[in-house]
């Protein structure tokens, strides 16, 4: 059995004076013109950073206005606004490229053991488009905002809506193309750039997510931007092929609309699953039980999210036989995350298990995430849909989902990957905390929705009957309580960049190319490509017969 | 580093067999042929498109990676319109349809 | 370390070798083109669902375009096509630059050609006759609603082929720009390569346009519009 080929030199010269990629040049230009794919990824998050939170302010407004029957805070056309620009900012401009844009860019290269991305310029021009379409995107926010809703229906979005429907549509479609530019980026770098030694079947899981990610950003991404490009020339021309005064048909535009948007929640949640299997592995002390069925789930995923668009439109008046089909496939396209959650807890069985704050982030992910999951069942359920669709269940359902599968995996990512990045170790008794108030804000914010849900609480109105408010208010307190839970990690990790003790290497122990090398990183990453010889997740088997 | 490089006559030859077939779609549109227009006109639309794709962009002396990329982006494709029709052709049934000959030609809208 | 090998011009440094480069460059514009192909391809699902829905409507419309031009316009993009092809084939046998740029710049000129006819001749044609969605729609034979939902379509989509061309004319420019500055030679001439890739790719497009907006109407008598 051999080892990677050491990278690093043993016991560096004082940290103050080593060279690595946060200090090799200076100033603003140094990071506005740089291809390096590390600096890239800190400009994406400290954009998705802001967008978060500006998000979750629109949330917050929400949730405070919803405490009272009748509204508490603003006018029914405010409150469409503020459930419209919540979705648009959070979906578009922080899920999506939140772990693909931030430790994707970071890790990628690192992963397969190569200098940078394939195209570096790439990498920037896909920020710098990011930039103008979060730009587009507030602007909106400022000039009126839009109260169509995140999903852009017409004909109210074409023809009655009067609201900054046009600003925003750019700033989602030129979105598009950052998203599209990264996943081109990674699929050729997996393809063409992994180092001597790397086959597909010995590197880190997060790498197969990241690939089956990308196939469903370049893929699905184009459909939408034509379908919102086709919206845009309809509210201008004020005619277009979504209008039923010639013929148009506006569920064409639904379908159209989800054949990406549906993929789009894979692309949300499937990097999330990547970073699980990273941090499982660590904190567990042991290899991935069954690394196969993981990658293979992951291509699965990606695929057959292409097949189910339908279950979001069972109500519409889509064909019943159509409905029979998607129903069906939406029922497949569950099995293959049940798979990677089953293999989670087998790794975890038996495993050496220590609870820093990566691992309550994985541990809460694989709770919170199977309950989304098995409650998507319910919805892809013809029958039970009929009920369900257009309430709060379904917000409920997808908040288990991207909030507590999705940003916990960030999060969890974030922590565990911050001494690399930074070269400096976050606190972890204040991380925990801080996981620990997230999960708690969270199940308060959202468990009683999935009540609401089913007592028939619509979603998207300002307004709900009396004997709703208990639940309305406990979601509220929760959301409150979320809210200070995901402002703590912001000033602790703020605070460890000046003033963390520094992490050396590889302060979790943990296997994988990136912990090879110096933290932070030399902007090379490797002074020489490594050789690999070893599968990944090479921990000491802890085993089923303990020694 | 060995890049196949097509002789200018290939290229000349499928120039040529492109523009014969550019003018065979034009004139058969002058042909009444009932249903049969359509799946001429998509037939030589699709033998162009190979002529071009293999020898123009020359996937024929390309990687199988290449050819499986492009698989893809028309496997998708192929997605979105039978799924997408699946609902637009079917809303007026009441009952499954009776044979696949109907579904098939309801598709061009001949049925 | 190793000893630095000596790379020829245009090597970037974060690949291992020039193979690699050109292989990742190739398989990278070639997934562009997969974005493209869903691009496009969004609008011809739609199109494939109204024409199902509203076929006489279609060939109706279809009628009013002028297939001889949009015939003839189809060949002068093959030949852009084969000119392109013509200029790849030119670096790859190490002819000299003027050579390529010559090929470079009938490729534009047959690209700028076809922009030409369409702009020129049909879409003005169609402005006279008040065949315009949205803009001075004045239609008022048969089918009179769904022929505007076809003309949207002719419009929509052609006018997307045209933004790609328009686009793929301004990279010709700067890979004329190029080939007079010397850079392209045996060894290196991977842009031209992709850059051809997309220039095909946008002929292709227009392959299956041709057929699906032109020639519907069943024109049973030569002498049609």
């Amino acid at each position: 059995m051999s080892t990677t080929v050491q990278t690093i030199h043993d016991e560096a010269p004082a940290e103050a004076s080593r060279v690595h990629y946060l200090n090799a040049s200076y100033g603003v230009k140094s990071w506005l013109l740089t291809t390096d794919h590390k600096r890239i990824a800190l400009l994406y998050l400290v954009s998705i950073t802001l967008m978060f939170f500006v998000g979750g302010a629109f949330a917050v407004l929400m949730r405070l206005h919803l405490v009272e029957p009748q509204g508490a805070l603003v006018e029914p056309d405010t409150y469409n606004k503020l459930f419209t620009l919540h979705g648009i900012l959070m979906i578009f401009f922080f899920l999506i490229p939140s772990i693909p844009a931030t430790l994707g860019n970071f890790l990628v290269p690192m992963m397969v053991g190569a200098r940078d991305l394939a195209f570096p310029k790439l990498n920037l021009l896909s920020w710098y488009v990011y930039m103008v379409g979060a730009i587009l995107a507030l602007y909106s926010t400022v000039a009126g905002g839009v109260d169509t809703g995140w999903t852009f229906y017409p004909p109210y979005s074409s023809t009655y809506s009067h609201t900054q429907v046009l600003p925003v549509a750019v700033g989602v479609f030129v979105m598009g193309f950052s998203s599209i530019l990264t996943g081109l980026n990674f699929v050729v770098t997996i393809h063409k750039m992994r180092a001597p030694g790397l086959t597909w079947f010995r590197f880190p899981l997060f790498l197969w997510a990241i690939y089956a990610t990308s196939i469903i950003m370049i893929l699905g991404t184009p459909v939408v931007a034509i379908t919102i490009f086709l919206l845009g020339l309809e509210r201008i021309l004020h005619v277009g092929i979504f209008d039923p005064t010639i013929g148009g048909d506006p569920v064409l535009f639904q379908h159209m609309f989800w054949f990406y948007s549906h993929p789009a929640v894979y692309i949300m949640v499937l990097p999330g699953m990547g970073v699980m299997s990273e941090l499982i592995t660590c904190f567990s002390r042991k290899r991935i039980f069954g690394y196969g069925f993981v990658a293979f789930s992951s291509m699965a995923i990606a695929v057959i999210s292409f097949l189910v668009w339908g279950h979001h439109m069972f109500v519409t008046g889509q064909s019943i036989y159509a409905g029979l089909i998607f129903s069906v496939l939406s029922f497949l396209v569950a099995i293959p995350s049940a798979i990677k959650v089953f293999n989670w807890m087998a790794t975890i069985y038996k495993g050496s298990i220590s609870y820093q704050a990566p691992m309550l982030y994985a541990l809460g992910f694989i709770g919170l995430f199977t309950m989304g999951g098995l409650t998507g069942l319910f919805l892809a359920s013809l029958a039970t849909d009929v009920h369900l669709n257009g309430t709060y269940f379904i917000v409920a359902h997808f908040h288990y989902i991207m909030v507590g599968g999705t940003v916990m995996a960030y999060l969890g990512g974030i922590h565990f990957w911050w001494p690399k990045i930074t070269g400096r170790m976050y606190p972890d008794g204040w991380a925990r905390f801080a996981a620990l108030v997230i999960f708690v804000g969270f199940n308060l914010t959202f468990f009683p929705q999935f009540m609401l849900g089913y007592l028939g609480m619509p979603r998207r109105y300002a307004v709900y009957p009396a004997e709703f408010q208990v639940l309305n208010v406990m979601s509220s307190a929760g959301a409150s309580i979320l809210g200070v839970g995901y402002l703590i990690p912001l000033i602790y990790l703020a605070w460890s960049m000046r003033y963390g003790p520094p992490a050396g290497p590889n302060p979790w122990r943990a296997k994988g190319l990136e912990w090879e090398t110096p933290s932070p990183p030399p902007t090379e990453n490797f002074e020489e490509i490594p050789v690999v010889t070893t599968d990944a997740y090479d921990y000491a088997n802890v085993g089923v017969t303990r020694g | 580093m060995s890049e196949h490089i097509v002789p200018v006559r290939i290229y000349v030859a499928v120039f040529l067999g492109l523009i014969v077939l550019t003018a065979l779609t034009t004139g058969v549109a002058f042909i009444d042929l009932g249903a049969m227009n359509t799946v001429v006109a998509l037939a030589i639309a699709v033998t162009k498109m190979f002529l071009v794709i293999l020898f123009f962009m020359h996937v024929k002396y390309s990687p199988g990676l290449t050819r499986l990329v492009i698989l893809a982006g028309f496997f998708w494709l192929a997605i979105l319109v039978a799924l997408t029709l699946s609902d637009e052709l079917t809303r007026n049934w009441i009952a499954p349809p009776a044979s696949w000959s109907v579904l098939l030609l309801s598709v061009w809208g001949l049925g | 370390m190793a000893a630095h090998p000596v790379h020829p011009p245009g090597f970037a440094h974060q690949f291992e070798d020039m193979e690699q480069q050109r292989e990742a460059g190739s398989l990278g514009m070639w997934v562009f083109l997969v974005t493209e192909i869903m691009f496009f391809g969004g609008m011809f699902a739609s199109y494939t669902v109204y024409r199902a829905l509203h076929l006489p409507a279609f060939e109706t419309g279809s009628r009013l375009l002028n297939v001889r031009l949009g015939a003839l316009n189809t060949a002068v993009l093959i030949a852009s096509s084969l000119t392109m092809a013509l200029a790849i084939h030119a670096a790859q046998v190490g002819k000299r630059k003027s050579t390529i740029i010559f090929y470079l710049l009938l490729t534009m000129l047959l690209g700028a050609t076809f922009l030409g006819v369409k702009f020129t001749f049909e879409w003005h044609q169609d402005w006279m006759e008040g065949l315009i969605p949205g803009l001075n729609w004045a239609y008022s034979g048969p089918y009179a609603l769904q022929v505007q939902m076809f003309f949207c379509f002719y419009f929509f989509m052609t006018g997307l082929h045209a933004l790609h061309m328009v686009v793929g004319i301004g990279i010709l420019t700067v890979l004329v720009v190029m080939s007079a500055r010397g850079r392209f030679n045996d060894q290196y001439y991977a842009p031209l390569e992709i850059t051809g890739l997309y220039w095909h790719f946008v002929d292709i497009v227009w392959i299956y346009l041709f057929p699906l907006l032109y020639l519907i109407g069943g024109r049973y008598a030569l002498g049609g519009h």
